[in-house]
């Protein structure tokens, strides 16, 4: 295996497209040195990012957006106080994932990267409309987080093509957002089910919604049917009910022992009434 | 690949060393610097026997390269006790007989004094979901979280 550490996001891409074999990005290495140090796979070629300027900072933009660099592990998201008020649901999601040490070294892109479906923060980051500068050999260019995910373990990213940083768009004022998952205890587990909802209220009615689900299809899902179903209502019961049957349908989970297929597409719809309850609260308060 | 020359600071000290771009930041503090405190449990980032803090934030040392120690500032629980007076919390795990075989001790000494610098006054909740990437097959955790409670009540005092 040879590492690199390179000092901008051209020499990286540069050492991608002249590696052979299969290469790897490291930021957080909580995904990519389990699998090497498990023996699953061991990248001829290993990128560590995290030499690069800004990959490990948080930046508001003077629209109000933000900048998150691909670096910047869940430790340091959970202590920034003003994009947790912003994004509480990201940041709470991301927080989710693992153990102390681990939220010291993962990061949002990677969890992306990883292309699990259960990835605890995806669901958020779709349900917030974000997306991630991808940096190719072409330039770079923005993506919506939805675009990224293609089946379980593969991204829809080609050889040479980078994530440097996730884009989250400005928290407007009558927003919120929250992120649910079932896991069997009461923390360090893997979702069985996880579901992300951002809306934004007016006069005390939903004006628009996203809502995305995790482990419940072969990648992370952003459910239209779902969003529809609340967009428009004051989140009565009935419109709870419709939520909750929009979620279930869009679910297509596999058997296995942490759930199975019924009971994973029936807490999918209970997530994803609790989590508009949540969002409908953060957006009136 | 030939070896990787990394200069970091281990426990204040600037050190060099050279090491296998495979090798974990584990692999070297222990064959390399002989610093043998960080142990390795499952090598996977679940039991956080190899706990250390790399530039302030606390990590799995078997999760992190040793090449990517470069420019970094690593605390090990070799670091822990000044000359020959133990931290405030191992006086509290030896009192309260907070150990059995010890091969989780060092990691749970490192998390719990990365918690008390961050929060001085954790609740027994907080104290045990901090701790939740740090496995103890022994004790059964409760003279672990009573010792780091009694500790932090001692330092708050004496602050």
């Amino acid at each position: 295996m040879q590492y690199y550490a390179p000092k901008s996001f051209s020499e990286a891409i540069e050492i991608s497209m002249e590696a052979k074999g299969i290469t790897r990005f490291l930021a957080g290495g909580t995904d990519v040195l389990v699998q090497l140090r498990a023996d699953i796979l061991t990248p001829e070629v290993l990128i560590d990012i995290k030499k690069i300027p800004e990959v490990g900072d948080i930046l508001q933009n003077s629209d109000g957006s933000w900048r998150i660099g691909a670096a910047v592990p869940g430790a340091q998201l959970n202590e920034h106080k003003d994009l947790k008020a912003q994004w509480p649901g990201v940041v709470e999601a991301m927080d989710l994932i693992g153990s102390t040490q681990v939220q010291g070294r993962a990061t949002l892109v990677g969890n992306l990267c990883n292309g699990s479906p259960a990835a605890d923060s995806v669901p958020a980051l779709i349900a917030a409309g974000a997306s991630v500068t991808i940096i190719s050999p072409n330039g770079s260019r923005d993506v919506s987080v939805e675009d990224i995910p293609h089946s379980p373990g593969k991204t829809t990213l080609e050889k040479g093509e980078l994530i440097s940083a996730v884009n989250l768009p400005k928290r407007n004022t009558n927003g919120g957002d929250a992120y649910l998952r079932l896991i069997p205890r009461t923390e360090m587990d893997i979702a069985v089910v996880g579901c992300g909802i951002n809306l934004s209220v007016k006069e005390g009615l939903v004006s628009d919604a996203r809502v995305s689900l995790g482990a419940v299809t072969a990648k992370v899902i952003l459910v239209k049917e779902a969003a529809d179903a609340i967009i428009g209502t004051s989140l009565d019961d009935k419109a709870l009910t419709a939520l909750s049957l929009a979620a279930s349908a869009a679910c297509k989970p596999i058997n296995d022992k942490r759930g199975t297929i019924e009971y994973r597409t029936h807490v999918a719809g209970v997530l994803a009434k609790r989590a508009a309850q949540i969002a409908y609260k953060r957006a009136r308060s | 690949m030939s070896n990787i020359h990394v200069n970091t600071t281990v426990n204040g000290d600037e050190i060099g060393f050279l090491c296998d771009p495979r090798e974990t930041l584990l692999d070297c503090l222990r064959d390399k610097l002989s610093l043998t405190g960080a142990k390795e449990g499952c090598g996977t980032g679940d039991c956080g026997a190899c706990s250390v803090k790399l530039s302030g934030r606390l990590v799995c040392s078997c999760l992190v390269l040793g090449a990517e120690a470069e420019g970094q500032e690593i605390e090990t629980i070799e670091g822990m006790s000044r000359d020959e007076n133990l931290h405030p919390l191992q006086e509290k795990f030896i009192e309260y007989a907070a150990l059995q075989c010890g091969i989780c001790t060092p990691g749970i000494l490192v998390a719990t004094k990365a918690l008390l610098e961050k929060n001085p006054d954790p609740t027994e909740t907080e104290v045990r979901y901090w701790l939740a990437g740090n496995l103890c097959r022994c004790t059964g955790y409760d003279k672990i979280i009573r010792a780091i409670l009694d500790t932090a009540a001692d330092m708050r005092e004496a602050s």
